[in-house]
């Protein structure tokens, strides 16, 4: 009993693990005496990882940078749920506005860089703003969706027993849009994540894109390497705790669908 | 179980129409209303005008654009660059997640791997691109590549799984070959998750490569803005915005187009796969 | 996989379970006014509404009059497609009628009234499904500013009332469609309306759990004394519940034939259902449901009782 449960812990961990682990290890062995510029031994970036970024940077650029994405994601969040239930309430307003949301939407999100640089300057708020224009649009888009496709015999339930505003806002609306409402955060965090980066690129003074930059102008091929293995992990670590979030606020819903699925 | 017949009255969509001003006028008015402020706005001195010029000026600028053969070669040069790496990103998904997809021991084996690169977001690739590729234009279509694969793959694995256990089984006891097993069986249930990757892949790409050419400076509308912001032409630069907007727009379009005339015969269209 | 009933509640244990169930709340207002002329809870006089929309307009209620008392239980019924959502939308406030008027305790109805409560037809898209069965009854007393003392105990008791007392903390769609709707039933119990709509609350349950539900509904209202409004396309069902029977037109809507319906109080699905009277009634309601279906109208406008 407790073996075969150990084994199955075993295979589960096997397969989980294995395939990274093969990767990695070709990695390693490739390029163990690799003296080829561009590709490093990986034991050399694993060995500047360490003082490349944990020391001082993790405060000077690291932390700066994961500050901004946070505030203006954060910002995009709330102001893209907030316009799109208004948009979203409103059949007049809606048709008005959407065509013109759709075309903000279509333009590729770093192009709007240049345009921002001339209006707030380079400075942090500058990058808040890149990351915000970016993002908002598909939480904003999709929150539209989600409040118009609210069932109309539950937005009826609501009216029959006269809930008042507050309620109608927090029970009905939010948490009926709230499946496209995650769809629409899911897009906008891989938006403000490449938006981080970009706005760094293009001008600033510190923070991870910036730096990765310096590292590759100045052929630090090992630091830049681990650069792009860090923003690699916060990427990953970021659509982990997503997740998470996702899990905890969408349980309804993702347990109604199984019983549809399944029952169907 | 039985589930709700529809709603008999006319009444839920009648009561939330509007007064009978159709969507299109509305949607007309809403652009009018934003020419409109792109106007006053810096005319009234609300905003700088070297900042955003009057929308007048804007258009001028684009119709001075349409007239000059360089802004033609950066179209042209963005849509192959948009093209060419879609192409590659649907080919290379497609075929690596039939492969995956369809044995589950790779399937297992892959799957953590998968989740963990996807969201490496693909801008990091950009200074590696550079150091490989220079300004070229396979810079970008690394990025474009990257970024656009993992949607393409997604969804197909999504669709391979969608395959229906009995019809499979079938087609093994009839001894189906493999090529037809994949043929018969697995292409038309995977189809409509390829058609959506294919949408969502065309969107990302896009994006990705005007990025691409205004970071790394490759040749196409991206580098053109650049170029424009460089040298001071605000409102070319905002006429090429326009331009990348409109072009979205389109591939949006085209690509909603192109996935409703594959499943024509399908017999629902799909929803994204929300995962 | 839907989870299946731990325990599926019989009729005899409704019965037992609804006697349990008290009653603290006022009766329903008065049913004489100042001139001490008969006044009716409900009062739908000249209702008419047409759906305009761009050119088109669609008449689709042309001109209803009727009435029901305090306390009474009362079937629409008619030819599918005749208006019945209609209705029951303007009687509820949902929809503004176009011309004449829905009169709810003397005062005329412009939104969704008090003291009424709906159950909707569609149970799955009637309940929130990021609440609890608990959550879903107690949150429209919470709107309605009751005390959390009270609001557990009408939560409690109108959920053992309607036999899902094991139930609280499961989501709706954690239950069949017939426990779904009892938790509807629950709710609007739970409220204490005067005036409880029901929208062919049980056409899509199927046809045993829909005779448990009619039983149901039935033992609640002599109960509570509460008044209803039982709209249905199924003769039988109209005729087994009510008191009386008011029989609509095809659309562009109006009253056929008011029907009394002349059964004991005390029914049963066995023994009322093979009554000669109830034969008798089933086959003139069907009857004129069968003309109203050929477009057969009455030839001048229907006065109420």
């Amino acid at each position: 009993m407790t073996t075969s449960m150990l084994w199955r812990a075993g295979r589960r961990l096997l397969l989980i693990a294995g395939l990274p682990a093969v990767l990695i290890t070709a990695w390693w062995l490739a390029t163990a005496n690799s003296t080829n510029f561009y590709w490093p031994p990986l034991r050399t970036i694993v060995e500047v990882f360490g003082p490349t970024w944990l020391e001082g940077k993790l405060t000077s650029d690291v932390l700066p940078s994961l500050a901004r994405l946070g505030v203006g994601y954060l910002a995009a969040l709330a102001l893209g749920i907030g316009i799109g239930v208004a948009i979203g309430s409103s059949t007049t307003l809606r048709a008005t506005v959407e065509p013109v949301l759709e075309f903000f939407r279509a333009i590729p999100p770093p192009v709007l860089v240049p345009i921002l640089i001339l209006f707030a300057g380079i400075g942090d708020g500058m990058k808040v703003l890149v990351i915000v224009s970016g993002a908002i649009w598909p939480i904003l888009l999709n929150t539209v969706e989600g409040v118009r496709s609210i069932d109309e015999v539950l937005r009826d339930t609501a009216a029959c027993y006269r809930f008042r505003t507050r309620t109608r806002l927090t029970t009905l609306i939010l948490r009926g849009a709230s499946p496209q409402i995650m769809t629409g955060a899911r897009q906008a965090l891989s938006i403000a994540i490449i938006l981080m980066v970009i706005s760094e690129m293009f001008a600033a003074s510190n923070g991870l894109g910036f730096t990765i930059i310096q590292f590759q102008r100045s052929f630090a091929l090992p630091q830049m390497w681990s650069g792009i293995i860090l923003l690699g992990l916060i990427g990953v670590a970021l659509s982990l705790l997503f997740r998470l979030v996702e899990t905890r606020v969408l349980a309804w819903y993702f347990g109604q669908r199984d019983t549809q699925q399944s029952g169907a | 179980m039985t589930t709700a017949p529809p709603t008999t009255a006319p009444a839920a969509t009648d009561t939330r129409r509007g007064r009978g001003i159709p969507h299109g006028a509305l949607g007309a008015a809403g652009f009018a209303g934003l020419i409109l402020l792109l106007e006053l706005l810096p005319r009234a001195g609300v905003v700088d005008a070297r900042f955003l010029p009057p929308f007048t000026e804007m258009a001028v600028a684009l119709s001075d654009q349409l007239a000059s053969p360089a802004f033609w070669d950066a179209l042209v040069a963005t849509l192959r660059g948009w093209i060419i790496g879609l192409a590659i990103a649907m080919a290379a998904g497609v075929s690596a997640g039939i492969l995956i997809g369809s044995v589950p021991a790779l399937r297992a084996a892959t799957a953590s791997t998968i989740e963990f690169l996807r969201p490496i977001p693909s801008v990091a690739l950009i200074p590696l691109a550079v150091l490989l590729f220079g300004t070229d234009m396979r810079s970008t279509l690394l990025l474009v590549v990257y970024a656009s694969f993992w949607q393409v793959l997604v969804q197909v694995l999504y669709g391979v799984t969608d395959v229906d256990p009995i019809a499979r089984d079938t087609a093994r006891s009839y001894r189906f070959s493999l090529w037809r097993q994949v043929r018969t069986v697995l292409w038309p249930t995977a189809l409509p998750y390829v058609m959506t990757g294919f949408r969502l892949a065309a969107a990302v790409a896009l994006i990705l490569e005007i990025t691409g050419e205004l970071i790394i400076g490759s040749p196409g509308l991206g580098n053109a803005i650049a170029v424009a912001k460089s040298s001071g032409a605000v409102d070319t630069m905002y006429a090429l915005v326009i331009v990348t907007g409109v072009i979205g727009v389109g591939v949006n379009l085209a690509a909603r187009f192109t996935e409703r005339r594959a499943l024509r015969w399908h017999p629902s269209i799909r929803r994204e796969v929300a995962a | 996989m839907t989870q299946s009933p731990r325990k599926t509640p019989k009729d005899s244990d409704i019965m037992s379970i609804v006697s349990t169930l008290t009653r603290s709340t006022p009766e329903p207002a008065m049913s004489t006014d100042d001139t001490g002329q008969h006044t009716p809870m409900l009062d739908v006089r000249g209702l008419r509404k047409v759906y305009a929309s761009g050119k088109r307009s669609v008449e689709a209620v042309r001109d209803l009059t009727f009435g029901v008392d305090p306390g009474e239980l009362v079937c629409l019924v008619g030819p599918s497609g005749c208006g019945k959502t209609t209705l029951l939308r303007c009687i509820s406030g949902l929809l503004e009628t176009t011309s004449g008027e829905v009169v709810l305790e003397g005062k005329r109805v412009s939104g969704p009234p008090e003291g009424m409560a709906v159950v909707f037809q569609e149970y799955g898209r009637s309940l929130f499904p990021w609440l609890t069965v608990w959550q879903n009854v107690e949150l429209p007393l919470k709107e309605k500013g009751i005390s959390r003392a009270e609001r557990k105990r009408l939560t409690t008791e109108s959920l053992a009332a309607v036999g899902l007392a094991d139930f609280h903390t499961a989501h709706p769609w954690q239950l069949s469609g017939g426990m779904q709707q009892r938790v509807a039933i629950a709710r609007a119990v739970a409220y204490e309306p005067h005036v409880l709509l029901m929208d062919e609350p049980f056409a899509a349950v199927d046809a045993q759990t829909r005779g448990e539900l009619e039983d149901l509904v039935r033992a609640l209202w002599e109960r509570l004394g509460v008044t209803v409004l039982f709209v249905t396309h199924d003769i039988d069902e109209a005729v087994y519940l009510g008191q009386r029977v008011v029989i609509l037109s095809s659309s562009p809507t109006v009253v056929l034939e008011d029907v009394t319906i002349d059964l004991p109080a005390e029914r049963d699905q066995l023994t009322t259902r093979s009554l000669p009277r109830f034969t008798e009634l089933r086959a003139h309601v069907y009857e004129r449901v069968q003309q109203a279906k050929q477009g057969n109208r009455p030839s001048t406008p229907t006065a109420t009782s």
